[in-house]
C-alpha cells in the first residue's frame, strides 16, 4: 500500500429519510480542523436516494466536495449496498481520513467497510488529532508524523485510549455524535458536486426490508437541547416524571432520563442519556434521582452546569456534579418549580 | 440447524481496570464475567435449540482461562464449546479478532452466527461486523427480536428513531442486544456436565485461510499511543439543605450562572 497516494478527509453525510443528520455536519465541521492541519480539504460522501438536493446543505456546513452516491437500492439503510457505495468510494478517491458517525447505522457500516478494504477502524471516538506516532521518538521505531490520532473511551469510561493506524488507509474512526463541533452555517455556500455510482447487483448479503416501523415521538431531540431535566430510578415510578415535565416547562428545558428509567419501561429508548443512550452537552444539566454510574456519567459530564438532587449523599453522581443537594427530590422538585415560576412570573 | 455463538469473555469493569507497561489490557489480573450482549445473543440460540432443536456451540478466543467463560455456556445448555487461544493471536485489535474467528468459524458448521452487539471492555462494536464480511454472509447488527422462517431469519433491527423488520437468507450473522431477551441462569444438571465435557481447544493452525499478516499484534492495523485512566472534572459543592433552602440554593446558583 503506497500511503502517499491516499489525500485529504472524507465523512460518510449519514441522510434518513432524505433528511441530513446532525453528526454529518459534526463530521465536517471536525474534518475541517483536520484538513486545516494537513493542508487539504473536506469531501462529504452522501448516499441515499434522490438526495443530491442535500449537497447544498453540507457545502453549507463547511463541505469543500461532495461526493453523491444516488440509487434506489439505497433508499432505505442497508448494510450491503451501503458498504459497497463507500468501498467503492474509497478504492476510487483513496482518501487518507474517512469518518463515520457513531450511530446505529455507522457502527454498523464501518466496521463492514473496514474489513472489506483491510483498514483499521476505531470505535466511538471523542476526540481527533493529527500529530506523530508514536506519540515520542522511539529507538528503532520510525515516527511517523502527521497521523490521525483517535481518542476514545474504553471499559464504559474508565478509561481513555489514543489509537494510530500508521501503516494503512484510510485512517478510519466512527465519531461519537454530539461531541464535535459543527461550524456556522454559510448561507449560499457552494461545494464542487460530483455523482458517482459503482452499479448495484443484489446478491445473498442483500437482505429485504420486510417492513419499517418509527418510534412515535413528538419529543425534542434530547441532544439538542439546553437544558435537560433528567430523572433516575430514584423517581420511583413512571407517573412522578410528571414534577419533572412540570419543572423542565417553567425552565424552557427537554425531559430525558438514565438506562434504568429505560430498562423499567418509563420512558422511551430516545430520552436515554448515556454509553448506551445519546451524549448530551446542555447547558443545564439537572440530575434528580440518578446515583450517576459510570456509564451515565460518559454521556452526561461535558454538561456546562450539573446539578444533582438525590437523597443518598455517597451517590457518584455527586463527583461530577457542580451544586448537588442531599435530599428528598420529590419535596425539593415540586417547590424549585413553584419558586421557578413566581420567579419567571416576576421578570416579565 | 446449526447456530455458533461467538462469546467473550470479559473483565468486570466495576473490579477496576489494569494494564500491561505496553498499553494492552493485563486480562490476567481483572475478575471475569460472560460479556452481557453476548449472554443474550446465547439465550437467543438456547431458545432456537428448544424450539427448532438447533445444535448450539459457542466460540470464543482468548487466554486458556476463557475455557470458564464457554464452560458457563454449556452449563446453560450449549451443546459444545471451541476455544481458540494461542500466544500468536494476543493483542489483537478488532481487524486481527475478526480474521482469527472467522478463521476457526470456516472450520464449523453453521447457519447463524449470533454475537454480542459489544463487549463491555472495549465497546467497539465491530467484530460481528467484521467477521460477517470476511465469511462473505450478511449482517444484522442490533437485534431485537429474532425467529425463523424456513430458510430465512427475520430480525427486528433496532435503530435510534425505529425499528426495520428485516429478512435474511442462511447463513447470516447476528449481533445481539441484550434488550433481546432476558439470560436463563445455568441448571446444577447443567453445571455438573459442563464441567466434564470435552472442550474442543484450537490454535493458529487450525484456522482455516488466515495470513499470519492478519494475526495477533503483528496483523492489527490499530495501534495503542496511549493509554490511561479517565480524568474526570472533580466534584463541586455538595450541600445537605431543607427543601426550601434547597430550592433558595438551587435559584441562586441558576441566578449567578445566567440561566434565570
Amino acid at each position: 500500500m503506497n500511503l502517499e497516494e491516499y489525500k485529504g478527509v472524507f465523512v460518510f453525510a449519514q441522510q434518513v429519510d432524505n433528511c441530513v443528520n446532525s453528526i454529518a455536519f459534526e463530521l465536517i465541521g471536525k474534518g475541517k480542523d483536520l484538513a486545516a492541519d494537513l493542508g487539504t480539504e473536506v469531501t462529504a460522501v452522501l448516499v441515499g436516494s434522490g438526495v443530491k438536493g442535500l449537497a447544498d446543505e453540507l457545502a453549507e456546513y463547511g463541505a469543500d466536495r461532495v461526493i453523491v452516491v444516488d440509487d434506489p437500492e439505497l433508499k432505505e439503510y442497508r448494510t450491503e449496498p451501503y458498504a459497497h457505495a463507500l468501498a467503492s468510494v474509497i478504492e476510487k478517491y483513496k482518501p487518507e481520513i474517512f469518518l463515520v458517525g457513531a450511530t446505529a447505522i455507522g457502527r454498523d457500516l464501518g466496521p463492514r467497510v473496514s474489513a472489506r478494504i483491510h483498514t483499521g477502524l476505531t470505535a466511538d471516538c471523542t476526540q481527533l488529532d493529527i500529530g506523530d506516532f508514536p506519540l515520542n521518538p522511539m529507538p528503532g521505531k520510525e515516527q511517523k508524523h502527521n497521523q490521525l490520532l483517535m481518542t476514545r473511551p474504553a471499559f464504559g469510561g474508565n478509561t481513555i485510549a489514543t489509537i494510530a493506524c500508521p501503516d494503512f488507509r484510510p485512517q478510519m474512526a466512527t465519531v461519537r455524535p454530539g461531541v464535535m463541533q459543527k461550524k456556522d452555517r454559510q448561507a449560499g455556500a457552494k461545494a464542487n458536486v460530483e455523482e458517482f455510482n459503482p452499479g448495484f447487483t443484489p446478491n445473498n448479503n442483500y437482505v429485504e426490508i420486510l417492513e419499517v416501523v418509527k418510534a412515535v415521538s413528538e419529543t425534542v431531540d434530547i441532544m439538542d437541547a439546553k437544558i435537560l431535566v433528567s430523572g433516575g430510578r430514584g423517581m420511583g415510578g413512571a407517573e412522578n416524571f410528571k414534577i419533572l415535565d412540570d419543572l423542565a416547562e417553567v425552565l424552557g428545558g427537554t425531559v430525558s432520563c438514565s438506562r434504568a428509567v429505560v430498562d423499567a419501561g418509563w420512558k422511551p429508548k430516545d430520552l436515554q442519556v448515556g454509553q448506551t443512550g445519546k451524549t448530551v452537552r446542555p447547558n443545564v444539566y439537572f440530575a434528580v434521582g440518578i446515583s450517576g454510574a459510570i456509564q451515565h456519567l460518559a454521556g452526561m459530564e461535558e454538561s456546562d452546569i450539573i446539578i444533582a438532587i438525590n437523597k443518598d449523599e455517597t451517590a457518584p453522581i455527586f463527583d461530577v456534579a457542580d451544586y448537588g443537594i442531599v435530599g428528598d427530590l420529590n419535596k425539593i422538585v415540586p417547590a424549585l418549580t413553584e419558586k421557578l415560576r413566581a420567579e419567571m412570573a416576576n421578570k416579565n | 440447524m446449526k447456530v455458533v455463538v461467538c462469546i467473550k469473555q470479559v473483565p468486570d469493569t466495576k473490579g477496576g481496570v489494569k494494564f500491561n507497561p505496553d498499553g494492552t489490557l493485563d486480562r490476567a489480573a481483572m475478575m471475569t464475567i460472560m460479556n452481557p450482549d453476548d449472554k443474550a445473543g446465547l439465550e437467543a440460540a438456547l431458545r432456537l435449540k428448544d424450539q427448532y432443536g438447533a445444535e448450539v456451540t459457542v466460540l470464543t478466543m482468548g487466554l486458556p482461562k476463557a475455557e470458564d467463560v464457554l464452560r458457563e455456556a454449556m452449563a446453560m445448555g450449549a451443546d459444545k464449546g471451541v476455544l481458540v487461544t494461542d500466544r500468536v493471536l494476543g493483542g489483537a485489535d478488532t481487524w486481527a479478532t475478526s480474521q482469527t474467528l472467522a478463521g476457526a468459524l470456516r472450520n464449523m458448521e453453521y447457519d447463524l452466527i449470533i454475537t454480542g452487539r459489544q463487549a463491555i471492555d472495549g465497546d467497539t462494536a465491530q467484530v460481528g461486523p467484521q467477521i460477517s464480511e470476511h465469511l462473505n454472509i450478511p449482517v444484522i447488527s442490533y437485534a431485537q427480536n429474532l425467529r425463523i422462517e424456513g430458510d430465512s431469519v427475520i430480525v427486528e433491527r433496532q435503530y435510534d428513531d425505529r425499528y426495520h423488520v428485516l429478512k435474511a437468507k442462511m447463513p447470516c450473522l447476528i449481533t445481539a442486544l441484550a434488550e433481546l431477551n432476558e439470560p436463563r441462569y445455568m441448571t446444577p444438571g447443567g453445571i455438573f456436565d459442563a464441567y466434564k465435557a470435552e472442550l474442543t481447544v484450537w490454535g493458529r493452525a487450525d484456522l482455516k485461510d488466515v495470513e499470519d499478516s492478519n494475526l495477533g499484534l503483528k496483523g492489527s492495523p490499530t495501534q495503542i499511543a496511549k493509554a490511561s485512566d479517565k480524568v474526570r472534572k472533580g466534584a463541586g459543592e455538595k450541600v445537605a439543605l431543607d427543601p426550601a433552602e434547597a430550592v433558595d440554593y438551587i435559584v441562586d446558583k441558576l441566578k449567578v450562572k445566567h440561566v434565570i
